[in-house]
């Protein structure tokens, strides 16, 4: 069964269109990513499924209750973490912990095996109030006063923007270890490098979904032909690949660029032109596809 | 010729009551360089920052920025560097030329002067339709781009950028950096800290802070072939992780 449900959501604030006839369903147990950019409409999202907002038009069900007319069920069902830090910054971490369970009818000690992973970790702080924790600790806390009712579904928008990609790791192996206690996550993120710890992942761009698919699904449909390039005069290459009539785009990831190639180019024409225009040590490769090459060129079709 | 170094720290220092958020920290910038800042959060990153851009005195140690003494010519400093976070850069309430006109004024630059470079940036960036545009009309990638220009509007020697990049999406990100590399070009240099670890490898030198520390300091070839590693997100994994101090 789907935990949840969206037909054709819409949303404007004046003139803006922050959500276009969104449709998607998020099967139970799963880990599902909502990727895209600043602007695109994840949090508009996220606040319409988790009762917060009313969307325009459209239709929105968490586990079979409607958004709407079932606000206050769903709201015993899902744990929500926004991306702003909404925690009371003049209760200690005990405190806003007890809060949450009390504000659900609940105790610490009953859900307690639920967080005990992650609570753990700030434990030795708990005297300590919230608004004086560093960054990665409010992150800990907001996620256990998220779990503290034992929700059926986890909604974190953004949970890991701003944070350095060993934090960002720590993060996803506890989202890992939920879902492995039968929780169902929704999650949003910029980051295009997570999409691959999602069971399924929807690209968002200008408030609509550009594909939704598995990870896997999403990089074996990519039908250009991708390959990286580097020389020994890097910035030099990007103009002349940028000029070549054998290339389709070039954008630059890490130490390479990735190229996308019009078909019947061999990776030899290439070579033999980048010689021509003097580059040496030319070093041309295939590549596995990233979920950013595809979220690339699938913005780049849209706007064409 | 003057000193070639835009940026030179000695044994820079700052503490907060008995933690020492940065220590001992000594490094060059030369200039024209894109200088990576990197670091875990926590790693002390923002406060050496603050101390470099004249906003923080450093408890001990030394460090100039443009050949102003971050200590006690800190308001020369400030006049001579550019600065843009991700947070804030451009007044949202005001037109795009409404904020170069600000910026340029703080700057004390002239009316007329203010005027051609506005047109000039704007003809640059294609951005002159935009021009009586209230900017929190503007598409986040276009702030991004325009915010970025205004930072470097009065030609400093140095500009920061504070995660410039957090949450613009890819296509954006990489034209962000085509300006970048034009800036320096120019001549200008560029401090930058980021979370994405392709974008470390675009910088011609980097650091890696750990716990206060510069634990790492050469180009992205060089730590790479140091670590043994194939990306700057091996080293900066292998760096980071020798952390004893948590952010957790």
């Amino acid at each position: 069964m789907a935990i949840v449900s969206v037909q054709n959501l819409n949303m404007h604030y004046g003139q803006v269109r922050a959500l276009h006839n969104l449709s998607f369903e998020a099967g139970q147990g799963e880990i599902f990513g909502i990727i895209g950019p600043d602007g695109a409409g994840k949090t508009t999202l996220f606040r319409i499924l988790t009762t917060l907002l009313l969307a325009e038009s459209g239709e929105a069900r968490i586990a079979g209750f409607d958004v709407v007319k079932d606000y206050k069920t769903i709201r015993t069902l899902i744990g929500y973490m926004p991306g702003r830090f909404s925690l009371y910054q003049d209760l200690t971490v005990e405190e806003n912990l007890k809060f949450f369970a009390t504000v659900f009818n609940t105790t610490v000690e009953e859900n307690y095996s639920l967080i005990e992973d992650i609570y753990r970790q700030i434990e030795p702080f708990k005297t300590r109030k919230a608004g004086k924790l560093s960054g990665g600790m409010k992150q800990k806390l907001a996620l256990s006063c998220a779990l503290i009712h034992k929700p059926e579904v986890l909604f974190l928008d953004e949970p890991t923007t701003g944070v350095d990609p060993v934090s960002r790791k720590e993060f996803w192996e506890m989202l890992r270890k939920l879902k492995e206690q039968g929780l169902s996550i929704l999650v949003s993120t910029p980051y295009m490098d997570e999409a691959s710890l999602c069971d399924r992942i929807a690209l968002i761009k200008d408030g609509e979904f550009m594909q939704i698919d598995t990870p896997r699904g999403i990089t074996e449909s990519y039908t250009e032909i991708l390959r990286s390039v580097k020389s020994k005069k890097m910035h030099a290459l990007l103009k002349d690949l940028r000029n070549c009539p054998l290339i389709k785009t070039s954008f630059s990831f890490g130490d390479s660029y990735h190229v996308t190639v019009k078909a019947d180019t061999t990776t030899e024409a290439l070579k033999e032109y980048l010689v021509k225009e003097g580059h040496e040590d030319i070093c041309i490769e295939s590549i596995p596809t990233t979920i950013e090459d595809c979220f690339m060129s699938l913005a780049k079709k849209e706007t064409i | 010729m003057k000193n070639e170094d835009v940026i030179v720290t000695e044994g820079l220092t700052k503490r907060f009551g008995d933690f020492t958020a940065v220590d001992q920290i000594s490094f060059r910038v030369h200039e024209g360089e894109i200088f990576g800042f990197l670091g875990a959060n926590g790693a002390g990153k923002t406060t050496a920052m603050r101390m470099l851009c004249g906003l923080s005195h450093p408890t001990s140690g030394k460090g100039t920025v443009a050949g102003f003494d971050i200590d006690r010519q800190s308001e020369m400093v400030k006049k001579n560097i550019g600065y843009m976070s991700q947070k804030f850069s451009l007044y949202e309430d005001l037109k795009v030329w409404e904020n170069f006109r600000l910026f340029g004024g703080i700057y004390g630059m002239k009316d007329k002067q203010i005027k051609q470079k506005t047109d000039r940036l704007l003809e640059e960036l294609g951005f002159q339709g935009e021009r009586g545009t209230l900017v929190k009309a503007l598409p986040l990638g276009w702030k991004q781009k325009l915010a970025f220009s205004l930072s470097i509007f009065h030609e400093p020697r140095i500009v920061f950028l504070d995660e410039p990049t957090g949450g613009v999406d890819p296509v954006t990100r990489r034209q962000f950096w085509e300006l970048i590399y034009e800036a320096a070009d120019r001549g200008i240099t560029v401090f930058v800290t980021t979370h994405y670890m392709d974008e470390a490898e675009y910088c011609d030198r980097l650091s890696i802070m750990v716990d206060g520390q510069i634990k790492a300091l050469d180009s992205p070839a060089r730590l790479k072939e140091q670590f043994h590693v194939k990306n700057m997100d091996e080293v900066f994994h292998l760096l980071a992780r020798s952390a004893t101090r948590t952010d957790s």
